[in-house]
């Protein structure tokens, strides 16, 4: 019913296929005793329902300011924001967002953390543990349900996070470098499981990377922004590498070469012009 | 270091030190070292000796004397930390969550905390009764700061990173309040109980010091009048059991009620 219901929505507005709508998105921060700081400015960007679309872009060129306005943890300055066609307003209740940071409730068990998502939306808790319990199987961490976040390593917390996302079924999924402070084995095994997960239950997903041989890997659209401030989008790429992909050896693929070679000749620039600045600024 | 020698050393220094009392109050120097009589290094007039010391504790314990005093100091003490907490809870939460409200009375909350507590001590005898009562108010003015003052930070200081992640997993106010801050403002309020629960047998005793007719305070209060030195350590070293005693049983409900924190050691 809630599809049916979703696809009227989305009929009515003639784009039922486009999960998220950025469009002349500006994204101006205050600030005391300077000039208020753009962080991104003018930035269209769609992403379709079930795409893997990642972003990418040299440190500090708003990558992360771009989701937040997806989520709806910030307004834009200018531009809008639509969620399956219709505008957004306040936080984006379709989107589950994996943070940076540390986001888990460490006061909270890996099972309790998953279980919330669930919880407090209603569900009664002996089914919310036992589907909790469930999602933590799917990521690996079936033995680990009774440990609190600081008593699990960075890749198994991220894992937990995951799953306190997923569990929730969201349409979209947002994610700021999940992986980055993850050792490169790491990665790779969880980069490898997301894919697994996604492959499973499609959905739209922002995916924020600085690394552009993990968004190549990863996604069916690259999407690269220039360096800050005011950054705007710079080009964008569609990777036609074929699914379902293996991270570590999708690598070792002539396409692969040949596309990383092509989009990092674009955003070498860029990540010069980011340094320059530093410079100038230091 | 082992535990066991750990516990040694710390039982030396005690030995140590009661030694040092035992012979300096017990043993006349000749005449001539220090002075041209005989004298004892520490008097037994002014320090008394442990063993009179140790001997006035036993017969006030074996008696039963003491019981009741202990009896009605811990009532006070844990009247004034019970609703010094709770207060410090409420209004710590309200203030965090009202930032109009905290910035209008931050002037006045400094003001009340900067005031010593023992001017107030007649005022509340004044108003409440020599009863335990005065006692207890006098300790909830301390341990309301202190809780107050953690709980508020506590509720500020929530990481921005778990808030959003609890808004975008679809919390209500009322589920960040009982998912989130709670939680938090909890650990700072742990991380103060040792303090808070200190300062609520301060209040206690010191109350009872300054005008009453049963307690420890008041108990070393009467020997004083009388120039009892034995008395007066008798008390204290009651007090200090007391206190070893009640720290002990803080440290175990930390450690039930923060088995998720790192390492609850940490904080002091």
């Amino acid at each position: 019913m809630g599809d049916a219901h979703d696809a009227a929505l989305g009929a009515r507005a003639g784009r039922s296929d486009r999960a998220v709508a950025l469009s002349g998105i500006r994204i101006t921060f205050p600030s005391r005793d300077a000039e208020p700081f753009t962080a991104v400015e003018d930035v269209d960007l769609s992403v379709a329902d079930g795409e893997f679309v990642a972003i990418v872009g040299p440190t500090g060129c708003g990558k992360s300011t771009l989701l937040n306005a997806t989520a709806g943890l910030l307004t834009p300055s200018a531009g809008t924001v639509a969620i399956f066609g219709e505008p957004l307003s306040g936080l984006n209740r379709r989107a589950g967002y994996l943070f940076q940071a540390e986001a888990l409730f460490p006061w909270k068990t890996a099972l309790e953390n998953v279980a919330i998502g669930l919880e407090v939306a209603g569900t009664a808790s002996a089914q919310a543990r036992q589907r909790a319990s469930d999602w933590l199987t799917r990521v690996g961490l079936g033995a680990f349900t009774g440990r609190y976040p600081h008593q699990l390593s960075g890749g198994q917390r991220k894992r937990v996070g995951l799953a306190q996302v997923l569990i929730r079924d969201p349409k979209i999924l947002l994610m700021d470098e999940p992986f980055g402070p993850l050792d490169a084995q790491t990665r790779q095994i969880m980069g490898n499981m997301l894919l697994d997960l996604w492959n499973a239950e499609r959905k739209a997903v922002m995916f924020v990377t600085h690394d552009l041989e993990e968004a190549i890997a990863l996604a069916d659209r690259v999407v690269i922004m220039g360096a800050g401030p005011a950054a705007r989008i710079i080009g964008e790429w569609r990777v036609a590498l074929p699914r379902p992909r293996d991270i570590s050896e999708i690598r070792l693929e002539p396409a692969f070469h040949a596309l990383h070679k092509e989009i990092w000749s674009a955003l070498r620039d860029e990540v010069m012009k980011g340094y320059r600045q530093a410079e100038q600024a230091a | 270091m082992t535990r066991l020698r750990l516990l040694l050393l710390q039982v030396l220094v005690a030995v140590v030190l009661i030694g040092i009392w035992h012979f300096g109050s017990t043993v006349k120097l000749p005449a001539g070292i220090l002075s041209a009589k005989s004298i004892y290094l520490l008097d037994p007039f002014f320090f008394s000796t442990p063993l009179a010391v140790f001997e006035r504790t036993w017969r006030d314990f074996y008696t039963g004397v003491i019981w009741y005093h202990l009896g009605i100091t811990l009532l006070e003490t844990a009247l004034a930390f019970a609703i010094g907490a709770l207060g410090g809870v409420l209004v710590g939460f309200w203030f965090a969550r009202q930032q109009m409200l905290a910035a209008v009375f931050d002037p006045y909350v400094k003001m009340a905390n900067a005031l010593p507590r023992v001017v107030l001590a007649p005022i509340f005898a004044l108003w409440l009764g020599l009863g335990i009562w005065s006692k207890v108010a006098l300790g909830v003015t301390l341990v309301f700061f202190i809780v107050f003052f953690n709980v508020y930070q506590g509720v500020k200081e929530v990481s921005p990173t778990v808030l959003a992640n609890a808004r975008m997993l679809g919390m209500s106010e009322r589920q960040l309040m009982r998912h989130v801050y709670w939680p938090s403002a909890l650990t700072w309020m742990f991380s103060s109980l040792h303090t808070a629960v200190g300062f609520a047998l301060v209040g206690a005793v010191v109350g009872e010091y300054l005008g009453s007719a049963a307690g420890l305070g008041y108990r070393i209060h009467q020997a004083e009048g009388v120039f009892d030195v034995t008395g007066v350590f008798s008390g204290m070293l009651v007090l200090a059991i007391f206190v070893i005693i009640i720290d002990a049983v803080v440290t175990a409900i930390e450690k039930r009620l923060t088995v998720w924190r790192p390492t609850s050691a940490g904080h002091s």
